[in-house]
């Protein structure tokens, strides 16, 4: 016998997997569909060891009639043998290296059957290559390598500029965006995404005040805002610098929406949500706070007063439990604690034992917070496993740094009550079950029910939309949610535009700042002005791909001991020295690549 | 300014040059293959990469800005290296059969291959499958096409077509029309524009010199030959003539030498244009009922009728009902000269000399046949097939004495020739046309503010106390704009001249190539230098016009002009 020692080969094949799996993380948008599939079916083959028939044969075949439709050799015949092949692999291939290649051809046959369609018929896909993948990938399409380039060049207020150009919140977005830009970027062939989110608040910081550009002439069209979150708000000022009269209908004392009302003020402190707010409301936005709509006004009324109106009302109710004991004193939904914190209203957790339910990122901040508040302890009971929790990784991860406990596979069965308050939780063990949308579903265990001894229950299980008012004034809605167009028009009612929240259910900011502009787009469009939104900013050129091979800059935050008892901001910024080293990493895939064909910059919308 | 180091000389260029630009400013040379100036500046062909010292790869000095101490080697081991397997490379995905190719001697890839002195293939070749409708007048050949995506962008960019697109990814992508359709299905104007920036041999037009060469040997049939205002000026390039050399009248010399039985003028035609197309407008512009269509657009330039009928039919009332000089000179080919030497006009063979691949389409137009002899022009070749066929002949341009064109139909004014570049026809309505309204001529160049490459000139000419807003454009990006102008209702004009061609057909899809040289301002100064040099500066004035009319059409928009040189534009679509 030999002591098991990994080949120097096997070392080279581990790390070429794991590129692959960076690569896979970079996949451009608008790759070929069918080109991936024939080339992942190559390579399973190289997986298989050969032994049986429809791995070994079944596969190569499979490839070749893949490749056959691809070289524009194929008819509606080659399909339904691409089809059949695959499924007869499914069914008889002896181990997963087999069957699971014939699964994701099979899957595929179905999810992107268009494109199979199209190749046979016009010898191309349906997709359409995008240039800058972390353009691409920002809902709100911000001019990321723009904005970076910028940055290099030490001009802070010009990188704010270009930004406000699609996202009117940079200091907002610079603090919590979730960043989708980052899984897209091309960096991550190389070595890992850039830091973009810490780089736009580092430009943010250094930018000092930069004034909002000047205002179209007005058009003589006026226009109600609805809500005024980060939907309700880009929207308005897009609006306002296109020339349009916007007032904002805002049901709260202040402006922000979850910005404000969900979001715990040690992640994004009011001073920096001010500083977008004031910025956009510079523009001359007017604003009636305090007033909501269906009670102190009807929406038909602003309807009648308006010459377009764009709802933007947010998720900003509470979803129930539906358990025994949910109205016993203690229990408290998150999204309103959060709200009543963000108002100033700091409840007095002390001494007092906190159960959180729920595995989202309200979850993370209810039970951060009450932590904050002065909790002896925090649980976060969750009825999945910790990775199938919707949540950010850094907001667990803090969440758990700063002494909050999970346990997870825990389903809800009652809250247990004495003299009407809340004394205990009390939960069904769950074992994972079959994978749906690539999750697995928790099933009940066979093991009996426990109980948790608490003195507070925050139920953070999701967000209700309070729609009731318009669907009586005639706009429908889907199971609470706005029905509107994916150009944000609500079907049936000319000039009234729907978005953010309220329109696709709880989601990031800067979703919300997308729906908004799309609004902006629109209702401009629905007049007949299409005023250009553009930054006047003059981009660098690309003189470098980046550095090689380097590490990514990661953000620090204060220690969680020191963070955990204050609601003052836990994140630092990017030093002088660490922002220079994201910057020259960045492989301008504006001037690199396809962008230098197909255009890697918008200058305008 | 920045200061930099080519090969070890220290330069200094304007903030923003290239690296590409501060070479060539200096003399130095670094090999290009898909750059075009301002059009494709998109580093595909990776063959102008240089090494920056320092910079862990290397960079293309096409599309990279010099900064400050950048200390750049073109020639280093690895830009040579990389820059040879590169053009290596193409070449094994490129049908190298150069013989048989319309760009055989003129082609940069030919050219660069012979530079890199790529002897001993490296890769084994492996063609893509050519796949096309060879009846098309521009044929795009898939194993010659080196992915360059000039063509993607001159449709893009100055045409506003978007015919062309890089289709697929990987090593399937390819250039191809967009969407993968047909040519036939994307309103494709047959401009060629793609065809004079494509650097090989993948674009060209079909070739019809076999139906020429067949007509001419054929004893039975009278070949009558017209050429173009514009072909004068670019024919010497396509034979290597220098331009003092490829004269006018040397032309005729050769055209005749390949044995057609009349070298007659387009620009007999283009005078006639005007008569017809001048008299129109002076009706439309006095027209009070409200019937008649303003502004007017010309309707000379096929690609721009095309365009007009595809993309907003609903403006083609606009167009003059005038034919263009290419199908007006078939028609009176096949009525009035047949006549005048007693030939059957089916025995006739109308053959146009163009700087144009849509003519090739304009000529098969059904609607624009009237003379009933079958197609009024049965052939039309480009200045660059009309070269080829004298190379096929071997005439030798160089020691042809010059000689005169035929008469009647060869006679042609100085304002007929100008039609060649942009601004012409309109120039030469408005002699025309002051003529008629004041019954004196002007200053033949009164009106030359409408010359010039700008792509959209407007100007507004008085003539007997009537102003005239005035509109010329060239290049359909630029039509695009002003069409849209007039949509909106953002400009008033009267009258519009439009060409296909930035610079107008001197700048026209079926000219000589020299890849990286726009030649429209050039060739267009030859014809204004023609213009001046010629006694008849004035359409009105042409003694071969002025004939026809009174032997056969009596006067300008008479019932038998209507017939022969007229078309009504909105009863026929595309």
């Amino acid at each position: 016998m030999y002591i098991n020692q990994q080949s120097a080969a096997q070392q080279k094949v581990d790390e070429l997997y794991a590129t692959i799996g960076r690569r896979r993380c970079a996949a451009p948008f608008g790759s070929c569909p069918v080109d991936l599939t024939a080339s992942f079916v190559e390579m399973c083959l190289t997986q298989s060891c050969g032994k049986c028939v429809p791995c070994r044969v079944g596969l190569d075949r499979l490839h070749r009639q893949l490749e056959r439709i691809l070289d524009k050799k194929a008819t509606q015949t080659d399909l339904e043998t691409v089809q059949n092949c695959a499924r007869a692999i499914y069914d008889s291939a002896d181990c997963a290296i087999g069957f699971e290649a014939a699964k994701l051809v099979i899957d595929g046959l179905t999810a992107f059957r268009d494109d199979y369609e199209s190749h046979v018929e016009r010898g191309v896909c349906t997709e359409h290559f995008a240039a800058v993948p972390c353009v691409a990938g920002c809902p709100a399409n911000v001019d990321i390598p723009g904005y970076i380039a910028l940055i290099r060049e030490g001009r802070y207020a010009d990188a704010v500029r270009l930004i406000r150009k699609d996202n009117p919140f940079p200091a907002v977005c610079g603090l919590v965006c979730e960043h989708p830009c980052e899984n897209h970027c091309r960096r991550q062939i190389v070595d890992d995404s850039i830091n973009i989110r810490g780089l736009k608040r580092y430009a943010v910081e250094r930018a000092g005040e930069v004034p909002a550009p000047a205002c179209a002439p007005l058009n003589g069209k006026t226009v109600a805002v609805i809500g005024g979150g980060p939907a309700g708000l880009t929207a308005a000022y897009y609006l306002q610098l296109k020339g349009f009269e916007v007032t904002v209908f805002e049901k709260r004392p202040k402006l922000g929406g979850m910005l404000r009302y969900g979001i715990p003020s040690y992640r994004l402190p009011d001073e920096y949500l001010d500083r977008d707010i004031e910025n956009i409301l510079s523009t001359g936005i007017k604003v009636h706070y305090g007033v909501t709509i269906g009670k102190d006004i009807s929406f038909s009324e602003v309807r009648s007063k308006f010459d377009s109106v764009f709802i933007a009302i947010g998720a900003q109710g509470a979803k129930e439990l539906d358990c025994p004991g949910e109205d016993a004193q203690g229990v408290l939904y998150a999204v309103d604690l959060l709200a009543s914190v963000g108002e100033g209203n700091l409840p007095d957790f002390t001494g007092k034992r906190v159960v959180v339910v729920g595995g989202g990122n309200v979850a993370m901040d209810a039970a951060r917070t009450a932590r904050r508040l002065g909790s002896s302890s925090v649980i976060v009971v969750y009825r999945r496993r910790i990775e199938d929790m919707t949540a950010l990784p850094e907001e667990i991860e803090g969440a758990i740094a700063e002494g909050c406990d999970i346990i997870q596979l825990m389903a809800p069965v009652r809250i247990e009550v004495e003299d009407d308050k809340v004394v205990g939780f009390v939960m069904q063990p769950q074992i994972p079950g079959p994978i749906e949308d690539g999750r697995p579903l928790p099933v009940n265990a066979e093991a009996p029910e426990v109980t948790l001894p608490c003195d507070i229950v925050l139920i953070a299980i999701g967000q209700a939309i309070d729609s009731q008012h318009f669907q009586q004034s005639g706009v429908e809605t889907r199971r609470s949610r706005i029905v509107a167009d994916l150009g944000a028009n609500v079907q049936g009612i000319p000039g009234v535009f729907a978005g953010g929240d309220c329109y696709f259910g709880p989601a990031t900011v800067i979703r919300a700042i997308d729906a908004g502009k799309v609004a902006a787009s629109n209702i401009d469009s629905y007049f007949g002005f299409n005023t250009p939104i553009t930054s006047g900013v003059e981009v660098p050129p690309a003189y470098t791909q980046g550095k090689p091979a380097w590490g990514r800059v990661n953000m620090r935050e204060r220690t969680a001991e020191s963070r955990k008892v204050d609601f003052n901001m836990m994140e630092m910024c990017l030093t002088d020295e660490e922002a220079k080293l994201e910057c020259s990493r960045c492989l301008r895939c504006d001037h690199y690549g396809y962008g230098a064909f197909r255009g890697g910059r918008k200058e305008l919308w | 300014m920045v200061n930099i180091t080519i090969n070890g000389k220290a330069i200094s260029v304007k903030d923003g040059t290239t690296i590409l630009q501060a070479a060539r400013e200096n003399g130095i040379i670094i090999p290009s293959l898909c750059y075009l100036k301002d059009i494709n500046e998109v580093a595909s062909c990776r063959v102008c990469v240089v090494e920056i010292k320092g910079n862990d790869r290397l960079a293309t000095a096409c599309n990279t800005v010099c900064m400050e101490g950048m200390d750049i080697l073109t020639n280093s081991k690895r830009a040579i290296e990389a820059r040879r397997n590169n053009v290596a490379l193409i070449l094994s995905q490129h049908d190298c059969h150069c013989p048989t190719c319309a760009r055989n001697s003129n082609c940069s890839l030919q050219n660069l291959a012979g530079d890199m002195n790529l002897l001993d293939p490296i890769y084994e070749a492996k063609l893509p499958e050519n796949d096309w409708d060879m009846s098309l007048p521009i044929i795009r050949t898939n194993s010659k096409c080196i992915q360059c995506l000039r063509c993607v962008n001159i449709c893009d960019k100055i045409q506003g077509m978007q015919v062309w697109d890089l289709l697929g990814t990987g090593r399937r992508a390819t250039v191809g029309v967009r969407e993968g359709r047909k040519l036939g299905e994307v309103n494709c104007t047959y401009c060629g524009q793609c065809i004079t920036h494509c650097p090989v041999g993948a674009l060209r037009e079909r070739d019809d010199t076999v139906r020429l060469m067949a007509a001419i040997n054929d004893p039975d049939k009278v070949v009558v030959l017209q050429v173009a205002p514009a072909v004068r000026a670019a024919w010497g390039d396509g034979v290597g003539l220098p331009p003092e050399m490829a004269t006018e009248k040397r032309m005729a010399a050769a055209f005749r030498a390949l044995g057609v039985d009349y070298v007659f003028d387009t620009n007999f035609a283009a005078d006639l244009t005007i008569m017809e197309e001048g008299n129109e407008l002076i009706g439309r512009m006095a027209d009070t009922s409200g019937k008649a269509k303003m502004p007017m657009f010309t309707s000379c330039c096929p690609g721009w009728v095309r365009f007009m009928k595809l993309e907003y039919p609903e403006l083609v009332g606009h167009l003059s009902t005038a034919k263009s000089p290419q199908q007006m000179f078939g028609a009176v080919t096949k009525t009035y000269f047949a006549k005048k030497i007693g030939v059957d006009p089916k025995k006739i063979v109308c053959v146009s000399v163009m700087p144009c691949t849509a003519k090739k389409y304009e000529s098969s137009v059904p609607e624009l046949n009237d003379a009933g002899a079958g197609a009024d022009v049965d052939i039309v070749l480009t200045t660059r097939e009309i070269a080829r066929l004298m190379r096929v002949k071997g005439i030798n341009v160089f020691t042809l004495p010059e000689q005169e064109f035929d008469s009647p139909l060869g006679t042609g004014t100085g304002a007929a020739v100008i039609f060649g570049a942009t601004g012409g026809v309109m120039e030469a309505a408005l002699r025309t046309a002051y003529f008629v309204l004041e019954g004196k001529n002007p200053d033949p160049d009164a009106f030359k503010v409408v010359r010039g490459l700008n792509g959209r000139k407007e100007v507004t000419v008085t003539i007997a106390g009537i102003p005239v807003h005035a509109c010329v454009a060239s290049g359909l990006a630029n039509a695009r704009a002003v069409m849209e102008d007039i949509v909106s209702g953002r400009s008033k004009y009267d009258f519009i001249e439009i060409m296909a061609c930035p610079g107008g057909c001197a700048g026209g899809g079926g000219q000589p190539i020299t890849d990286g040289l726009e030649l429209a301002g050039e060739r267009g100064a030859r014809l204004y230098d023609l213009d001046a040099k010629n006694k008849l500066r004035f359409s009105h004035e042409n003694p071969s016009v002025r004939q026809i009319y009174a032997e056969f059409f009596r006067k300008p928009l008479s019932h038998k002009s209507h017939e022969l040189l007229h078309t009504d534009q909105t009863q026929w679509t595309l």
